[in-house]
């Protein structure tokens, strides 16, 4: 039996496109959370909390947020540089997890039913679906990347150094996004299919997203340290300020591989097993 | 595994091609699957769902290009039939085959030969009409042009055209299935589960159903067809088989199952007890009912009816002519009693009697 896996997937993504232009108000939280969550950072919070990590002064290093050589109002401009790089990792994992939403809701639409009777390509029904959510959280990632700009987010980055920032966060979106689309698979409502990805996209706060892991308090520390998002949150802010990123970008490479590895054989094994009703 | 599958549905000859191909040689090499005379064959299918048995033990034959109606009350196990013929769930036990695979071993063949229309509507709601038949082109890989013209016709054939282009939320529930029929048949499938096809649907829609599958039986598709409604499964099915309890209970055409159940009967109505007296000593009644001032007399014998429903949609009774004289007998011995009637009632068996009688109570 020929499977056209390329030929159904664009079908397929071409499908879920409309949705979502159609339907676009998951899109638009997906895309709008993260820089309201931004300005809300940078806006409100900023000036207290750059202070903040200043006198705690570890961490920060690379970041121009050191505590010398700053002024006081020097530290929303320098905060932002610390923490831009976090919430573009949150816009991709929260715009990633929007994908079990989606997933479960398309699953209980009866043309679900009618494409498992039709001999096309299993892979190609989820591949649509992780494409069409890594585009959606490419479109949000850019448009924090840009609104971080817009505040005074100014990365000494090279071109290579960008682009090395952008693959890692792609990976780290696809692997994500595979994870979450197994999640919407066995997820009985939508309700629940919202609920359990929203641990996965909270962990960048547990992480060193928004404060250094040695500020925190032990326990939290540990887990902030070894869990995915760190190495990855790392990895990305020394990418964009320049600075080495040491162990942390193999280590989110493996974690990405993991993660990805583990959505993908999870989901396919999930979409085969029938939903009961 | 491609030999089989003309995307086209118009209309082959027949699909069973009985006499020709008695002892097919292998002459087309690849995989020589005789067209296959049986359309579907099950046997000794099961299915469980948390020990509880849903399917215990089904046999199915249904020839090519006949329409074969299971019936059954809801949870009789219709829905998981189809389920596991159209290889959405694998059977617990037994086997079966459609279009001539295995499903456990071909279901991609399988997949590639047949249409499915579930209970629910199976149809992109946030896609326009239009879309939803294109898409269903694409997937069947009939080719840009062709899928579009493929589209259109049935867009048109359906009765859609008009409202091609609007968003699905504004369809009713008659124009639903049938732009959910349309899809099924976009692949050109040479076997169709249609699984309460009609449930929901008011009269006309359902009319307008029965003679689209009428018009695709015409053109040699073969219909496995799950419904509650006898009068469905009447007007279309060429065989009918009972399902209660996961079992298949009785099999046959519907003028056999009728011959199952013991025949129909006149009812007299009259005003008074002493009237009811007279009359039920005329008639020699087999019931008298003291309270509804009733009296019953069985207007044929069961077992004379022999007409074939299917093809005359007006009567489905069956020995008509047989209740005819019957009821002029019971008017003549009427008169010649003297007994004055208000009302004259006749109960002609039907596939109710049939299923009420061969069904348990749920």
């Amino acid at each position: 039996m020929p499977t056209h896996v390329v030929t159904d997937t664009l079908t397929l993504l071409r499908r879920n496109l409309r949705h979502t232009i159609r339907y676009p108000s998951m899109t638009i939280g997906a895309v709008f959370g993260p820089v309201i969550m931004l300005l809300l950072f940078i806006g409100v919070l900023g000036k207290t909390l750059g202070t903040g990590l200043a006198s705690g002064g570890t961490g920060l290093a690379g970041t121009g947020l050191t505590s010398t050589g700053l002024t006081s109002t020097a530290h929303p401009a320098a905060y932002i540089a610390y923490i831009a790089p976090g919430i573009i990792i949150t816009a991709v994992a929260s715009g990633s997890m929007a994908t079990a939403v989606a997933v479960c809701v398309d699953m209980t639409e009866g043309v679900v039913d009618r494409f498992r009777t039709m001999p096309v390509s299993r892979v190609a029904i989820l591949a649509a679906h992780v494409i069409n959510s890594m585009l959606t959280t490419i479109v949000a990632a850019v448009g924090v990347a840009v609104v971080a700009v817009a505040l005074g987010f100014r990365p000494h980055a090279t071109t290579a150094r960008w682009l090395a920032a952008a693959g890692l966060l792609v990976l780290l979106g696809l692997a994500l996004t595979w994870l979450a689309v197994a999640m919407g698979l066995v997820s009985a409502t939508p309700e629940a299919a919202s609920n359990s990805p929203m641990l996965i996209a909270i962990l960048p706060f547990v992480g060193s997203a928004f404060a250094p892991a040695a500020l925190m308090p032990a326990g939290v520390r540990q887990f902030a340290e070894y869990q995915p998002f760190t190495p990855a949150i790392e990895t990305v802010r020394g990418l964009l300020a320049g600075t080495p990123t040491g162990h942390n970008a193999l280590l989110a490479l493996g974690w990405c591989a993991v993660i990805g590895a583990g959505g993908y054989a999870w989901a396919l094994a999930a979409f085969r097993t029938p939903r009961a009703h | 595994m491609t030999n089989t599958v003309p995307p086209t549905n118009a209309a082959p000859p027949t699909n069973a091609a009985p006499p020709a191909n008695t002892a097919p040689p292998a002459n087309t090499a690849p995989p020589a699957t005789p067209r296959p005379a049986l359309a579907i064959t099950a046997t000794g299918l099961r299915k469980s769902y948390g020990g509880k048995p849903v399917l215990d033990g089904i046999d199915l034959r249904v020839p090519a290009g006949t329409v074969f109606a299971l019936l059954g009350p809801n949870g009789a196990g219709k829905t998981t039939t189809v389920r596991i013929l159209s290889t959405l769930i694998a059977a617990d036990g037994g086997r079966a085959s459609v279009a001539g695979h295995d499903l456990a071993a071909e279901p991609g063949a399988v997949r590639a030969a047949i249409g499915v229309t579930g209970q629910f509507s199976a149809v992109d709601t946030l896609l326009s009409a239009r879309e939803n038949l294109i898409l269903m082109a694409d997937l069947y890989h009939l080719g840009r042009r062709p899928g579009r013209r493929r589209a259109a016709e049935l867009l048109d054939r359906f009765g859609l055209g008009d409202v091609a282009g609007q968003p699905i939320s504004t369809f009713s529930g008659g124009l639903r299935r049938r732009l959910d029929l349309a899809m099924t048949l976009v692949g050109g499938p040479r076997v169709i589960f249609l699984d309460e096809p009609t449930t929901g649907l008011d009269p006309r829609s359902r009319r307008g159903l029965w003679a689209i599958v009428r018009e695709l039986v015409a053109g040699g598709v073969t219909i496995f067809l799950t419904t509650q409604y006898l009068e469905e499964a009447d007007q279309l099915a060429d065989r009918i088989g009972v399902l209660d309890h996961g079992r298949i209970v009785a099999e046959g055409t519907a003028a056999e199952l009728k011959r199952l159940v013991p025949g129909g009967h006149i009812t007299v109505h009259v005003a008074d007890p002493s009237a009811l007296a007279a009359a039920a000593a005329a008639l020699g009644a087999t019931a008298v009912d003291e309270d509804a001032l009733t009296a019953q007399v069985p207007s044929d014998q069961p077992g004379t009816s022999g007409d074939s429903t299917s093809d005359n949609p007006t009567s489905g009774n069956p020995a008509s002519s047989n209740t005819a004289s019957a009821v002029r007998s019971v008017l003549d011995r009427l008169d010649a009693a003297g007994v004055a009637i208000t009302d004259l009632s006749v109960h002609t068996p039907d596939l109710d009697d049939v299923f009420l009688a061969l069904t348990s109570d749920h």
